[in-house]
C-alpha cells in the first residue's frame, strides 16, 4: 500500500492520497484511464454523445447558449467567455467558417496541452464538431507545436479513427452537418500562441501578430470568419453537454466556475499536472497536493502564467485562485504552468531568465516590444554583474509600463510582467544587488565568493582535489585557502565539502 | 557526403509528398518540416526546388524559414543535443549543465562540433517539466540530469561506430 512520505501513513485508496485529495478530474477526465489510440474505449466513457446530442436535439443557438450559461472561460490564459467568441463567430456572416484548436502550448512550464492531446485526443475532436456545429464551420484545424512528436501522432491516429466510423467527415449522425479536421504543425515560435500570428501560420506564413480588429470572429484563416480556442478549453466542452450548465458552474467561483489544470513544477516535492476547482488557494496546491518545498528549504515566490505572468509571494498564498483576483496582484492565470521557487533561487535571476525568453522570442515586428525587451534585459544584465544602480531600477519600471502600453499583441503587453511584479514584491533584492552589490541568493556570479572557514575546515583535500581551476590550497589537516582571483566560483567546493566549512556570500 | 543518387531520391520524396498533399493552401510550413526531416537542414537547392514546387516567391520561403527556430540552413551533427532551457528545467539547474556541455564539447550553444558529431543547442520547454532539468539526444530524453551525467551521457554516443 501507499506509504506516505510525511506521516508514514498507510493510505487506502487514490482519494485518501494528499496530492489527489483536492483535485477534481474534468479536463483530464479521461487521460490514463482509456486508450488513447482506441476511439471504441472513448465512446465508452461516453464519448461523441454530447456530439450526438447537440446534432440531433439542439440548435446552433441552443449550444451557443448553454456554453454562455455555463460561464467557461478561455483556458489558454486571457478567460475570455468562450460562449461570447462563439457567439460572434455566428454573427458574422460567410460562406466559409473555420474553427482552430491551439495547441502551440509554448509557455516554458505548462504542459497540460500536451497530455490532453496525448490521453484524450478524442474529445477535442468532439468539442471541435460541436464548435463547428455551434459556429457554422466546416473545417477546423489544429495547430500544434512541432516539439510534440506523440501527440502529433496520437491526433493523426484519432483524426483517421473518427473518420473511419463517420464521426467526422460527411452527413455526420445522418444531419447533413459535415466536419473535417486538419493538422498545421508550429516550428518554434512562442509568438504563434497569440491568435493572430497563429492564423497567419496555419496559413503558411511568417507568425507575426497583427493588429484587433479586425478580430479573428470577423477576418480570420483565409480572411474568413474564425474561432480560436485552447485545448483545455475544449476538452471542458463535451460535459457541459452531458452534465448541463449547471453541473459546471457548481465547482470554482462565481465568475471562474469549473476547474483549471496547472503543471505544479520547480522545487515542490509533488510535481505533475494537478487539476482543481478555480478558487483554491495557491496554499492549499503548494503545500498540500504539492507537498511542500524540496529538501525542507524556505518558500520564496511562485511563478504564474509563464513569460506573461508574476511572481506570488508568501503573503499572497490565501488568495483563491481564479483570473480576477490573480491579476489583482500582478500576476495571470496564464496557461497554468505554476512553478515554485525556494530561497535558492535569485529573482533578479529569473526575471532576467523571463526577459531573455521574451527578446529571443519577440518577432520583431513592433518597436517598444522588440527595442524594449532588449533595453530592459541590458539593465538587468548590468545588474546581475554588479554594476547596476538605484536609476536602473526607476528606468526598469518606467521601460516596462511603456512597453506594456504600447506593444502590438499580448506578447509585448505582457512581457514586463516577471520583471515589474518581481521589482514590485522583491526590491529589498534588486537593491542588494545595485546598492551593496551582493546577491542573497547567491546565484549572481559577479556578485558572490566562496571563503573557508577556518574554524570547520578539518584539512580533509577534498575540496583541493574537486577544484578544477586548482585554486585551493592546503596541507593535509590543516586549514585550506581559496585563492580568489583564480577562482571561477563553479561551487564544486562548496557541494562537495561535508562539514560545511564553504561559506558564500 | 551524400551520393548524387541520394540526393536524387530524396527530392522524389519531397515530390511525392508535395503532389499528395489534399490542400496546398498554406503547406509550406509542413512542406519544410519534410525537407528538414529527409535533409537534415534546407540547402538553397531545397528551398528553390520547394519555391517553384509551390510556386511561392524564394524570399518568401527564406522568410518563413528564418522567422522560426526550428528551421536550420546549416548542416547539423550527427547528434544533436537539445538542453531544455524552460522555466522548470532553469529553477532546477539546466544553465549549469549547458556550462558542462559547452566545456566538455569546446563548442557554444548552437554550435556543431568539427567532426560534425554533436551539435548543441538550447530548447525552450518539451514538456517534460515533472523530470526537470531534461536534456534531449535527438529523440532521446534524460531527465533528472546531473553535473556528473553530462559526461556518460556524451561516452554513450562517442562511442558508438
Amino acid at each position: 500500500m501507499y506509504v506516505e512520505p510525511n506521516t508514514n501513513e498507510r493510505l487506502e485508496g487514490q482519494k485518501s492520497i494528499p496530492f489527489y485529495k483536492k483535485q477534481v478530474r474534468r479536463a483530464l477526465r479521461n487521460c490514463g484511464f482509456i486508450n488513447p489510440e482506441d476511439i471504441n474505449e472513448y465512446i465508452a466513457a461516453d464519448g461523441y454523445q454530447a456530439l450526438a446530442k447537440c446534432l440531433t436535439e439542439m440548435s446552433p443557438d441552443e449550444v451557443i447558449d448553454t456554453v454562455v450559461q455555463s460561464g467557461l472561460r478561455g483556458r489558454g490564459g486571457g478567460g475570455y467567455p468562450t460562449g461570447l467568441k462563439w457567439k460572434y463567430t455566428r454573427q458574422s456572416q460567410s460562406d466559409e467558417k473555420y474553427i482552430i484548436c491551439n495547441a502551440d502550448e509554448g509557455d516554458p512550464g505548462a504542459f497540460m496541452d500536451r497530455s490532453i492531446l496525448e490521453g484524450d485526443p478524442h474529445s477535442v475532436l468532439e468539442a471541435m464538431a460541436i464548435a463547428g456545429y455551434a459556429i457554422g464551420a466546416q473545417y477546423g484545424y489544429i495547430y500544434i507545436r512541432a516539439e510534440y512528436p506523440l501527440a502529433i501522432s496520437r491526433l493523426e491516429i484519432a483524426i483517421k479513427q473518427a473518420r473511419k466510423l463517420g464521426l467526422l467527415g460527411e452527413n455526420i449522425f445522418s444531419t447533413g452537418f459535415n466536419f473535417n479536421i486538419g493538422l498545421r504543425y508550429g516550428a518554434g515560435a512562442f509568438v504563434c500562441g497569440e491568435e493572430t500570428a497563429l492564423i497567419h501560420s496555419v496559413e503558411g506564413k511568417r507568425g507575426e501578430p497583427s493588429s484587433k480588429p479586425p478580430f479573428p470572429a470577423q477576418r480570420g484563416v483565409w480572411d474568413k470568419p474564425s474561432c480560436v480556442n485552447n485545448v483545455e478549453t475544449f476538452a471542458n466542452i463535451p460535459p457541459i453537454f452531458l452534465k448541463g450548465p449547471d453541473w459546471f458552474k457548481k465547482i470554482g467561483t462565481e465568475k471562474s466556475p469549473g476547474t483549471k489544470v496547472f503543471a505544479l513544477a520547480g522545487k515542490v516535492n509533488n510535481v505533475g499536472l494537478v487539476e482543481v476547482p478555480m478558487g483554491i488557494t495557491l496554499r492549499e496546491v503548494i503545500f498540500e497536493i504539492g507537498g511542500g518545498i524540496k529538501n525542507n528549504k524556505k518558500f520564496k515566490a511562485v511563478q504564474t502564467g509563464g513569460p506573461s505572468g508574476g511572481c506570488i509571494t508568501k503573503d499572497n498564498l490565501d488568495i483563491p485562485i481564479d483570473y480576477e483576483s490573480l491579476s489583482s496582484i500582478g500576476s495571470m492565470m496564464g496557461s497554468g504552468g505554476m512553478i515554485v521557487m525556494d530561497e535558492d533561487n535569485c529573482m533578479v535571476d529569473i526575471a532576467k531568465f523571463y526577459l531573455e525568453f521574451t527578446k529571443d522570442e519577440s518577432c520583431g515586428k513592433c518597436t517598444p516590444c522588440r527595442i524594449g525587451n532588449t533595453r530592459m534585459l541590458e539593465i538587468l544584465e548590468k545588474i546581475t554583474k554588479g554594476n547596476g544602480t538605484e536609476q536602473d531600477l526607476k528606468d526598469l519600471a518606467q521601460l516596462g509600463d511603456v512597453i506594456k502600453d504600447t506593444s502590438l499583441c499580448g506578447l509585448g503587453q505582457t512581457s514586463p510582467n516577471p520583471v515589474l511584479s518581481t521589482l514590485h514584491y522583491f526590491e529589498d533584492e534588486y537593491l542588494a544587488h545595485v546598492k551593496d552589490k551582493r546577491c542573497p541568493a547567491g546565484v549572481c556570479q559577479s556578485l558572490f565568493s566562496f571563503h573557508i572557514l577556518p574554524e570547520k575546515c578539518v584539512g580533509c583535500t577534498a575540496c583541493a582535489r574537486i577544484c578544477p581551476a586548482h585554486c585551493i590550497e592546503g596541507e593535509l589537516k590543516k586549514v585550506h585557502v581559496i585563492d580568489q582571483e583564480r577562482c571561477i566560483k563553479c561551487s564544486a567546493c562548496y557541494n562537495t565539502c561535508k562539514f560545511n566549512a564553504i561559506e558564500k556570500g | 557526403m551524400e551520393s548524387k543518387c541520394d540526393t536524387h531520391e530524396k527530392f522524389k520524396q519531397l515530390q511525392k509528398f508535395i503532389d499528395s498533399m489534399e490542400d496546398r493552401r498554406g503547406a509550406l510550413i509542413a512542406v519544410l518540416h519534410k525537407a528538414q526531416q529527409l535533409y537534415g537542414y534546407l540547402s538553397n537547392d531545397v528551398i528553390f526546388f520547394i519555391a517553384e514546387k509551390l510556386e511561392i516567391p524564394s524570399a518568401k520561403v527564406f522568410g518563413v524559414i528564418s522567422f522560426y527556430s526550428y528551421f536550420t540552413t546549416e548542416p547539423r551533427g550527427k547528434y544533436v543535443i537539445n538542453v531544455c532551457l524552460g522555466t522548470a528545467c532553469f529553477v532546477r539547474g539546466a544553465d549549469a549543465i549547458m556550462r558542462e556541455f559547452e566545456k566538455i564539447l569546446n563548442i557554444k550553444a548552437g554550435e556543431t562540433t568539427e567532426d560534425k558529431k554533436f551539435t548543441l543547442s538550447g530548447l525552450r520547454c518539451i514538456g517534460a517539466c515533472g523530470l526537470a532539468p531534461v536534456v534531449m539526444v535527438n529523440d532521446k530524453v534524460y531527465g533528472r540530469v546531473e553535473l556528473n551525467q553530462v559526461k556518460t551521457i556524451l561516452k554513450e554516443y562517442q562511442e558508438d561506430e
